[in-house]
């Protein structure tokens, strides 16, 4: 287990800042120190970073983080105020989107109402000047891809939302850009068709090779499909990284906060040894931590620990004598079970009046383990499944 | 069941109000119009035969009824006076509508690129010459461009022209009046379908490749044909049947329908022959009504 979390570490450093730029290894898309005001509002802040050419990038954050403003940028329909954006090495920052090679897919999809389904598909071909019968092809291709033959007469009014969506993804994937921007793509879908939607982009996304830079909100849809994401808040990227990168080793409180659900208790280091730090905290009394790769500097910090692995118990865990000393436990009563289906939280009350929350997976039918609201109870973590964080 | 009893009957009231409306005051006094249509001139009062007299008997409404023809309609397809007129009405329609299309599109469609809260302020000044009268405001064209008149004592002052210009009482200043006075006609449908257009549909298209001016015609244009239909149809329509205008701008040299029908009825005191003109009038404006009404049935069940 420690080696793998040193790995997530390790995978965690090597995402500062960019590597030198070597023609060879040049990223295909850089946005370098882009800023972008409304008025005195700065919508993004000098931001930096690097996308690789066939990766699926999810931008996440929440409302009025900024993602959309750089999609846009990226786009054209902004121009950034400060820095640069170079697509294969060229800045196009400045270039107007119908001379870009990057599509959007629009998060209403607007489709043209007054054009069949197969002159949506064709619009940016024909602008291309694309032979009659080589768009012929491709929109019959397009069609194919996404699942839409039959519909090709059908105007926007006469589909249902994912017939739609489709066309709209058609219509941004047909003229093969080398990056298709995708803004908040299945927010109008419904749950189960969200879900199935999201398997066939990244099927597609696969197939095509293509770049696909995608903003969302909802952080189940990035780390579901993207092979890495850069969270956003206030204009600035607060860490990129892999889906479970963000989760395990988030770099700050936000993130942690932001990324799925998390205990998190303020405290200070009060000692410290090779490969431990004990960390008297305000309302979980102490904890033992393993120590983190990049050492911790300062003293006043924040233990943070995911529900999931906040194990319970009645009596605390039976412990062997090697490991007992390290395992961290919070007695207190539970004060709410929520049953979920396939797991359930419970909120614990500890002594200090703070609450520590644990989710288990229900993995029998039977609820013989289950405990119910006014239960004493010990809740428990080892070391290695804390985080230190030190903002 | 409780609500069905609270609503049913103003209801029901609700539906049927605008059709007592239409008989009352569209289809009876239509019909009083065809039936002196179709009866003869006389010097009496009212000023044609037959009169239906109920006092009379069955018998006499019977011979009044026989002697209805259909010799004013006759008139006004032989003597090419009427023929004229209408062609004229129709000539000076098209062409005044396609004036209004050519300078209230470009007005509409900056209205509708305006910030949110410039586009009420320029609503409103779209609006503001309604607050006076329309008659007023043919007349204070009048003396705009009179022989002394500001327009030519500008051209004069500023050394454009040596001898004032005759504009009075030609076409030029009739359709000027016409552009001035339908042009929010023409502006607010343009404006209401442009406006509520989604700007990422511009997007979208420029995303795809498409330069502005491109964007434009194949997205912006097409997409606003609805109002285009509506605007024109709201314009041409009154045009047709237009009186003070060319009355009081337009020279005496040819007339449109309307005035005919004016003269008929005023100078003439022909009442049967006004009627036919009107009748007449009102059969030919029913085609682009029709049309105008599919137009908006349309955009409803489009949804907006």
């Amino acid at each position: 287990m420690a080696e793998e979390l040193a790995k997530i570490e390790t995978a965690a450093e090597s995402v500062g800042p960019a590597p030198s730029p070597a023609a060879a290894d040049m990223p295909l898309l850089r946005i370098e120190e882009v800023g972008k005001k409304f008025g005195s509002f700065r919508a993004v802040d000098r931001l930096s970073l690097d996308i690789r050419a066939g990766e699926f990038f999810a931008l996440l954050g929440p409302s009025g983080c900024g993602k959309t403003t750089l999609l846009r940028m990226l786009a054209g329909f902004e121009t950034p105020d400060e820095g640069r954006i170079l697509l294969d090495g060229k800045d196009i920052a400045q270039v107007l989107p119908h001379e870009r090679p990057v599509n959007m897919m629009f998060q209403n999809y607007a489709l043209f109402p007054h054009l069949p389904v197969r002159d949506n598909i064709a619009f940016g071909l024909k602008r291309a000047g694309m032979a009659r019968a080589d768009i012929a092809t491709r929109v019959a291709e397009m069609v194919s891809l996404v699942k839409l033959d039959g519909l090709e007469k059908r105007k926007p009014d006469q589909l249902s939302g994912g017939q739609k969506q489709r066309v709209a993804l058609a219509r941004s994937l047909a003229r093969r850009p080398q990056v298709l921007l995708l803004d908040e793509p299945l927010a109008a879908l419904d749950k189960k068709l969200r879900e199935s939607t999201q398997a066939e982009l990244m099927d597609l996304q696969r197939r095509l090779g293509t770049t696909f830079i995608i903003v969302t909100h909802d952080q189940e849809e990035a780390m579901t499909m993207a092979g890495r994401i850069g969270v956003m808040d206030a204009g600035r990227l607060e860490q990129v990284g892999p889906p479970r990168e963000l989760y395990e080793a988030p770099h700050s409180r936000w993130v942690a906060e932001f990324v799925g659900d998390v205990n998190l208790f303020d405290g200070e280091v009060s000692s410290r040894d090779n490969n431990r730090l004990t960390i008297a905290t305000r309302d979980a009394g102490t904890i033992t931590v393993a120590q983190p790769r990049q050492p911790v500097t300062k003293t006043i910090v924040s233990v943070a620990i995911r529900p999931e692995k906040v194990k319970m118990s009645r009596r605390g865990p039976v412990s062997d004598a090697g490991t007992s000393h390290a395992i961290n436990r919070l007695e207190g009563v539970v004060t709410e079970v929520s049953y979920l289906g396939g797991l359930t939280t419970y909120k614990v009350k500890l002594e200090s009046g703070a609450v520590a929350r644990s989710s288990m997976a229900n993995t029998a039918r039977l609820d013989i383990d289950a405990y119910s609201a006014g239960q004493r109870v010990v809740a428990w973590f080892t070391p290695d499944d804390c985080v230190v964080l030190e903002q | 069941m409780s609500a069905r009893r609270v609503f049913a009957r103003p209801a029901r009231f609700a539906a049927i109000a605008p059709y007592v409306w239409m008989v009352l005051f569209f289809l009876v006094p239509f019909g009083f119009v065809l039936k002196i249509s179709l009866s003869q001139t006389a010097i009496a009062q009212p000023p044609y035969t037959p009169v239906f007299d109920l006092t009379e008997g069955l018998a006499a409404i019977k011979a009044a009824f026989g002697e209805l023809s259909l010799d004013n309609f006759r008139l006004l397809i032989s003597d090419n006076l009427y023929i004229l007129s209408y062609l004229r009405s129709l000539v000076v329609a098209v062409t005044s509508t396609v004036i209004l299309l050519l300078i209230g599109y470009p007005i509409a469609y900056g209205m509708a690129r305006l910030p949110r809260r410039w586009q009420s302020v320029a609503m409103m000044l779209v609006i503001v010459p309604f607050w006076t009268s329309f008659l007023i405001r043919i007349y204070a064209w009048i003396n705009i461009l009179q022989h002394d008149g500001l327009l030519n004592q500008i051209l004069l002052a500023l050394h454009i022209v040596s001898t004032p210009v005759v504009w009075l009482s030609t076409d030029s200043a009739m359709y000027l009046g016409i552009v001035y006075s339908y042009l929010p006609f023409m502006i607010l449908p343009l404006y209401a379908t442009l406006a509520k257009m989604d700007v990422a549909l511009l997007e979208a298209a420029s995303d795809l490749g498409a330069p502005p001016r491109q964007a434009f015609w194949l997205v912006t244009f097409p997409l606003s044909l609805p109002g285009v239909g509506a605007g024109a149809l709201l314009c041409f329509i009154p045009i047709v049947g237009e009186f003070v205008i060319p009355d009081l701008l337009a020279g005496s040299n040819s007339m449109m329908i309307g005035q005919t029908l004016w003269l008929e009825f005023f100078t003439n005191r022909d009442w049967p022959v006004a009627a036919a003109t009107a009748v007449a009038l009102l059969g030919l404006l029913v085609p682009p009504l029709l049309l105008y009404d599919r137009l908006q049935r349309r955009q409803l069940e489009r949804g907006g």
